[in-house]
């Protein structure tokens, strides 16, 4: 699998940190309550298809991404940066 | 039909013919007592012993695909009870004294060989943590023996001793750990949960669970419907799937972990064996294969093969260890999908929906934990009551923060193990 970072281009997987779903981008506020939170830290949709996640070029421009892709054929349909999403929660 | 001895030789002199299909092929009924989604491993094993242990032989397994498709015959096969934390340690402890007397119980040849676990450390920080671990073990009831380096050498001459980067300072042996035919322990299951009456419903693919009331009905199959009042979901890295038809989330991403097996040499290496600086283990199949793996490619996948980074990183460290392995060829890998908790520790409970039940989490270790899991959730399903040494796998416990058991310390958050 190969990402394309908006910065640097077309790069091996390698240089990139997995952070997980892009659910980290939505952080709750602090008193939002152990529900909220919850959901937040630890409840995935876990999709088989269509994902959102975030990853970082850590081995590159350090960028935050927000990658669309599959999980079943991992095909990529898109990156973002993520500080044009949302503040990163990494 | 039982197997013996005696049964091979009669069957051997009278040209075979005489062997029967291990387990039939039921049509599904409208209701069952209970019913169990998910025939690998551990949903065999669930099975088997609410039947055998509790007397509930009107069930029913639902596998999509084929018995011994998924993950119990994709995995390397290592049976091993070297956990340290409380919750983890008594398990494994009980699912391991399972496994010695399983090939009597199910009447099966699972090929159970207990040729002993040699964990290697690399460093004196490394050695302290691993007496830690084998104390727990020993406390525990269970075995652990520290080498020296010396005590190394005489098991596995072959390693790399004085590496330049990672020499072998010793290693924790586990002598009660070792490996098993992992295909025949999902037949030897299922043909024990047949002869029991339970009825094994192969492509049978669950499309949705019925609840009313905060109760659980029944599900809807691609065989048709059928009711249950009591409902076991155990479909490992599809949990999230299944777990959604009942309104639920759970603490669980998918991930693929891959494994690599050689072409068949003569008999070489005798234990399982890890390597302490990098993700590597190896054991040899009976057909002289070298079955070996490391990681996960660590991102959400549902895809069944890996990427070839980890597959190169895994060959690296398989290279540093023991470089006489460089010469041998790579026969086939695959990928496995594992139901992944933030804390790397597994769940086996009640849900929120009553009667519906989940047993999920086990990560990249739950071969070893077949029998120990299929006890556990037949016990809460049959009597209401957590089994004590399955006690600690609650479901809410990452909710609460209570009896998190992070056993590599790593944190608990879903990318870190």
């Amino acid at each position: 699998m190969r990402l394309t970072c908006p910065i640097c281009g077309d790069r091996d997987r390698r240089e990139f940190y997995y952070q997980g779903d892009a659910v980290a981008l939505d952080r709750p506020d602090g008193g939002a309550g152990a529900e909220t939170w919850d959901g937040y830290v630890h409840l995935r949709d876990n999709p088989a298809g269509r994902t959102r996640d975030l990853w970082q070029h850590e081995a590159g421009c350090g960028a935050w991404i927000v990658v669309l892709r599959d999980t079943v054929s991992h095909e990529v349909f898109g990156v973002e940066l993520a500080m044009s999403v949302g503040e990163a929660g990494a | 039909m039982r197997f013996s001895g005696l049964r091979v030789l009669r069957e051997g002199l009278t040209g075979n013919k005489g062997w029967q299909p291990h387990w039939r092929d039921p049509e599904p009924k409208a209701e069952y007592d209970a019913v169990i989604i998910g025939g690998g491993g551990h949903g065999l094993s669930t099975a088997y012993y609410l039947a055998k242990t509790h007397g509930m032989t009107n069930i029913a397994v639902l596998e999509k695909g084929y018995i011994g498709g998924g993950n119990v015959g994709r995995n390397t096969t290592i049976v091993r009870a070297n956990y340290f934390l409380q919750g983890n340690s008594e398990f494994y402890s009980h699912s391991l004294k399972l496994w010695e007397g399983l090939e009597e119980d199910l009447n099966y040849n699972v090929m159970h060989s207990q040729r002993g676990l040699i964990n290697l450390f690399h460093s004196d920080g490394q050695r302290d943590a691993f007496v830690r671990r084998g104390n727990a073990m020993a406390v525990q009831g269970d075995d652990a023996v520290l080498l020296d380096r010396a005590g190394v050498a005489r098991h596995l001459p072959y390693l790399d001793f004085d590496n330049i980067r990672f020499p072998v300072y010793g290693g924790l042996l586990h002598p009660r750990g070792g490996t098993a035919r992992h295909d025949a322990v999902a037949w030897g299951y299922a043909r024990g949960a047949d002869r029991r009456g339970v009825d094994l419903l192969q492509n049978c693919e669950v499309t949705g669970i019925d609840i009313e009331n905060g109760a659980v009905r029944g599900v809807q199959t691609t065989r048709g419907a059928i009711r249950a009042r009591k409902v076991g979901i155990v479909v490992a890295g599809r949990s999230g799937q299944v777990a959604a038809m009942a309104g639920m989330r759970l603490p669980i991403e998918s991930h693929v972990l891959q494994a690599f097996v050689t072409e068949g040499l003569k008999p070489c290496i005798d234990h399982v064996v890890s390597f302490g600086m990098g993700h590597f283990y190896m054991s040899q199949s009976d057909k002289g294969g070298l079955v070996f793996g490391g990681d996960l490619d660590f991102y959400a996948s549902y895809a069944q093969r890996g990427n070839l980074p980890m597959a190169e990183h895994v060959m690296e460290a398989g290279m540093t260890l023991m470089p006489m392995i460089g010469k041998a060829k790579v026969l086939r890998s695959w990928g496995g999908i594992m139901d992944m908790t933030p804390d790397g520790s597994p769940i086996i409970d009640k849900t929120d929906t009553g009667g519906l039940f989940i047993d999920c989490g086990w990560c990249y270790g739950g071969f070893k934990a077949v029998p120990g899991s299929g006890f556990s959730l037949a016990h809460l399903m049959a009597t209401g009551q957590h089994h004590a040494p399955a006690a600690k796998f609650r479901l809410d416990r990452f909710r609460t923060g209570r009896g998190l058991m992070d056993e590599e310390g790593t944190g608990s958050q879903h990318n870190l193990h």
